[in-house]
């Protein structure tokens, strides 16, 4: 390979950061371009990649090897396989989308745009490390933006999320770092696929593998999140400009699932198959408590943001059931949901942002003033709860039938029947969210408002095309996810 | 023989301090004070390196050692010295007097560290170390007004119990070996059985005691009282000095006198290893606690150095607990001390910028400074999310170096205790930062900075970007030097 196609996709938003942060002068509108240029290339490219990607086989794509610092080891080792393309697509897709969804910022523009690109290559730089210290130097990083973009552009109480944000996460890295610190103790290596394909004779030799096993998780189970290390995510998303609250749940918590696929499940088989029934048991109390709870809320953003709790809990069933088709279904979700739950909070941005309201209890009867809004928000509404035709339906079906189905685990089937109760309630609160907002008799003070423009038009078709055709084909992604399973499934053994 | 050759560095540096002191008496213009001293840092600094690789040599029937350790230390060294010095000249031009008995006592207590590096002779290390701290005291006190007073009289006061406690227990040592020399100390030590060192408990409580003295100039916990009023009292650029460059003396002298004197046999060095280890975790987590509430950013950066100085005792403990040839603990300290130099400094060189136009060093006095010195500002976080130990900056990466050195020797408790706490941290590091992007200005008017401060500025934040993203060169620097112990 020649052309180091994912160090360009990694670092162009890193370029176009600096481009913007440091050239003088620069106009609000040339600001804007400047971002959309630099968001563009890369989700161009992550589709031309995704084009010619190699559907048969189940190895490492793309892969840049340099050596980075021999002093400990560690390389630049970048590749993608089928459980991590979806998701830099989807990072692509959602950071060329919610510049966009930004274009309406102008609090300080410069610095916004600056850190959302830098956002958006840090989490890229997630999905495609091969090395466990790039991996985790990716994964810090993306505090930093984080922090920014709540603190100064959101809303409420920002100033405190922004900061349980990162303590959250700064918490769970640091037992991550643990973690890591161990395996290359353990191993001398911190090559992911080395460490996968045979290092772990080693490690049962020097430390109790159970032990590192769980230092890494909590720190993905902070990120996914699962219950009870959930807390931030409330506040966060809640108080977050519509925009990064669109990053935030469409991308940044798979960052977990991700890693828990990545480390956890092919690092460690045998141990994730020793805890398997534990973290199912977690991901149903996640559906069941996050769907309870999401039913409770009064403020639009915060529902959407609960319901994400819930709907991790489906990721991290299907990724725990162990069985191929569960761990599909796990990565479609990750996808489906990042599209999904993008929508929701970029329509949430709008109904907000044009109505001036946010309180499920004062808004009411908006169907007549925003006709296009209503239509999308429903789409992106139904197909969070699963409606065939819709990605949700696929992802969902898929991580159900596996994880029923899976032999991994004793008694999955009475816990997969458990989580399935969730959809139900889904419905429940996302159809009564929408006839809160939308229905009953047309309020006086929103006569004024107005419907989408143009723009918003257009990043809401993008939105609602991917839902619908990956909905209607899911075999554009199954087939590449299932790629990806198979060498996860080699080394469970099954 | 005696090479004089070699002690060039050493001997460039001390003309230089007596060159600046007879020019005060005859220029107006006092900036080429600073000029010259950084002339003679960089001549130092060129020797320095010309020695580097040229082998372990000693001079002076071996008090002196010149090998890659010495001279990792004395480079860093001649660095942290000019960039004070390229700091200092907009913050001196304030003082009516003595200009030049500034830059030059800066140039002298930089020899002093220098000869600290080197030393390998428990007299000669006292020396050196008087040099230093003597140079240190009246520097604190330049400021003359009471607030730097007091932190000079403190200093003074608390730095000359450290050197008796210090001296008592060099005294100890050298009455159960009969020796000063480092190397001889340690054959003395390994003549001696188990039993026969437990039976006369001296020896053990010779080294204890001067844990206590070098605790003193590393700022560790419980030695640590100094820090904040010293902080907080004394020059901002000497503050800054006294955080970084002191640390790390006092780092290389315990290095070379635990590792070369008491390494072996082993169950001295557990002892010490796990002595330090307690010290460490105790350092960090109240270091970390007390620096929560603090509102004066130069006491919240003394606390956060008392806390830095734990993580950089993580890896004295690993050394204690390494087995001889195991370089990880050593070179794992010394990319440590490199990065913490250059962001501590890079943070205080922001700090005396903001601090010479608001004239106040209060937390909330850097509100909305993103608007009022951008430049500045940027630095200063960057700085921050260095000391927090988060990538990509110089931190994240000495972070990671120093534990895995650690867990890789048994020391997985400690690591995860220290983790910990780098989250504590974030939370008072970040608050800075907070205030500094979120807050109001108080006042459109920019803040000025000296186009020397600029550029010292400059090397201290590429230097920790350097260092947080392609390490590889002075990780290996660190290791060489770690390997290169003449005694």
């Amino acid at each position: 390979m020649d052309f180091n196609y994912l160090s360009v996709i990694i670092f162009l938003p890193m370029v176009g950061a600096a481009i913007i942060a440091f050239i003088p002068g620069l106009s609000n509108r040339v600001i804007r371009w400047l971002s959309v240029i630099f968001t563009f290339v890369p989700l161009a490219l992550s589709i031309y990649l995704f084009a010619i990607f190699d559907r048969s086989s189940g190895a490492i794509q793309f892969e840049e090897k340099l050596s980075w610092i021999p002093a400990i080891n560690a390389h630049y080792h970048l590749g993608v396989d089928g459980i991590s393309l979806p998701l830099v697509i989807l990072m692509a897709l959602l950071g060329f989308l919610v510049v966009l969804i930004s274009w309406k910022i102008d609090l300080r523009p410069r610095e916004y745009f600056a850190w959302l690109l830098l956002l958006e290559t840090s989490i890229l730089g997630v999905f495609c490390s091969l090395d466990l210290l790039l991996f985790f130097l990716f994964w810090e990083i993306e505090v930093i933006p984080m922090y920014f973009l709540i603190s100064i552009w959101g809303t409420g109480r920002k100033e405190y999320s922004a900061i349980k944000y990162v303590i959250y996460t700064l918490f769970g890295s640091a037992f991550m770092l643990a973690g890591i610190l161990s395996l290359y103790f353990a191993t001398g290596s911190l090559s992911m696929v080395d460490i996968a394909q045979g290092g772990m004779a080693m490690v049962q030799s020097v430390m109790p593998v159970a032990a590192i096993f769980w230092l890494l998780l909590i720190g993905f189970a902070v990120k996914l999140p699962v219950f009870p290390l959930h807390t931030w995510l409330p506040d966060a998303h809640t108080d977050a400009p519509t925009a990064v609250s669109v990053v935030l749940a469409g991308a940044l918590l798979k960052m977990g699932g991700y890693g828990m696929i990545r480390i956890c499940v092919s690092i460690f088989p045998q141990v994730a198959r020793e805890f398997a029934l534990i973290l199912i048991i977690l991901a149903v109390v996640n559906v069941l408590y996050g769907a309870a709870i999401t039913l409770r809320q009064t403020d639009l953003k915060r529902l959407i943001a609960y319901s994400s709790v819930s709907h991790m809990g489906y990721v991290l069933l299907g990724i725990f059931a162990l069985s191929q088709v569960s761990l599909v279904g796990a990565t479609m979700q990750m996808f489906s949901h990042g599209i999904i739950t993008g929508l929701l909070f970029a329509m949430a941005g709008l109904v907000m942002h044009n109505s001036k309201e946010r309180d499920l209890r004062k808004l009411g009867g908006l169907a007549r003033q925003m006709p296009v809004i209503v239509v999308v928000f429903s789409v992106a509404g139904v197909a969070s709860l699963g409606l065939p035709t819709t990605s949700g339906f696929a992802a969902e079906f898929l991580v159900f039938v596996g994880s029923f189905t899976s032999a991994a685990v004793v008694g999955i089937k009475l816990w997969t029947i458990l989580g399935v109760l969730g959809i139900v309630i889904t419905a429940g609160y996302i159809l009564w969210m929408l006839q809160r907002v939308f229905y009953g008799p047309p309020l006086e003070k929103f006569n004024k408002v107005r419907d989408a423009d143009i723009l918003e038009r257009v990043y809401m078709f993008v939105f609602v095309a991917v839902i619908m055709g990956v909905g209607i084909y899911p075999a554009v992604l199954t087939d590449i996810i299932k790629a990806g399973v198979m060498p996860v499934m080699g080394l469970l053994g099954g | 023989m005696l090479n004089f050759e070699l002690l060039a560095p050493e001997l460039t540096l001390a003309a230089t301090a007596i060159v600046v002191i007879l020019l005060d008496f005859v220029i107006d213009r006092k900036w080429w004070l600073a000029a010259v001293s950084i002339i003679g840092l960089a001549v130092s600094a060129g020797f320095t390196v010309a020695m580097w690789g040229g082998g372990s040599l000693a001079l002076f029937n071996n008090m002196l050692a010149v090998d890659s350790f010495a001279l990792f230390f004395k480079l860093l060294f001649l660095v942290i010295a000019a960039l004070v010095i390229l700091a200092s000249t907009g913050y001196v031009a304030k003082f009516r007097r003595f200009q030049g008995e500034y830059y030059a006592l800066v140039l002298l207590s930089a020899l002093g560290m220098m000869l600290m590096a080197a030393t390998a002779e428990l007299i000669s290390i006292y020396l050196a170390l008087e040099l230093t701290s003597i140079s240190l005291y009246v520097l604190v006190g330049f400021l003359k007004d009471p607030k730097s007073t007091e932190a000079s009289l403190k200093y003074l006061l608390l730095g000359a119990v450290a050197s008796a406690v210090l001296l008592f227990g060099m005294a100890l040592v050298f009455g159960f070996t009969g020796r000063t020399q480092l190397g001889d100390i340690a054959a003395a030590i390994q003549g001696m059985s188990l039993a026969g060192v437990l039976a006369s408990p001296g020896l053990i409580a010779g080294m204890v005691l001067m844990v206590a003295g070098f605790g003193f100039k590393i700022a560790a916990i419980p030695f640590h009282m100094w820090v904040p009023d010293v902080y907080e009292g004394a020059p901002t650029p000497i503050t800054a000095y006294l955080s970084v460059a002191s640390k790390a003396a006092g780092f290389a002298v315990l290095l070379r006198v635990f590792y070369s004197a008491f390494g072996l046999p082993t169950w001295l060095s557990l002892d010490w290893g796990l002595l330090f280890a307690v010290l460490a975790a105790a350092g960090m987590t109240l270091g970390n606690v007390i620096a929560l509430p603090q509102t004066n950013i130069k006491r919240m950066l003394g606390y956060s150095s008392i806390a830095q100085a734990g993580y950089l005792m993580v890896g004295l403990a690993t050394v204690g607990l390494a087995s001889a040839g195991d370089i990880a603990g050593r070179s794992g300290l010394l990319f440590f001390l490199a990065s913490y130099a250059l962001t501590n400094l890079g943070a205080f060189i922001a700090i005396i910028a903001i601090s010479n136009k608001l004239d106040s060093d209060l937390i909330q006095d850097y509100s909305g400074m993103i608007k009022r010195a951008p430049v500045l500002a940027l630095a200063l976080t960057l700085c921050l999310v260095s000391l927090i130990g988060m990538p990509p900056a110089a931190g994240f990466m000495a972070k990671f170096y120093i534990f895995s050195g650690a867990v890789q020797n048994g020391l997985l408790w400690l690591v995860i205790i220290a983790v910990i706490n780098s989250v504590i941290s974030a939370y008072y590091y970040l608050r800075v930062v907070k205030v500094m992007w979120t807050g109001k200005p108080a006042s459109q008017a920019k803040v000025p900075s000296s186009m020397a401060l600029r550029v010292a500025l400059a090397v201290s934040c590429i230097g920790v970007l350097l260092l947080g993203i392609i390490p590889g060169f002075v990780m290996k620097l660190a290791e060489m030097a770690a390997q290169m112990f003449a005694f």
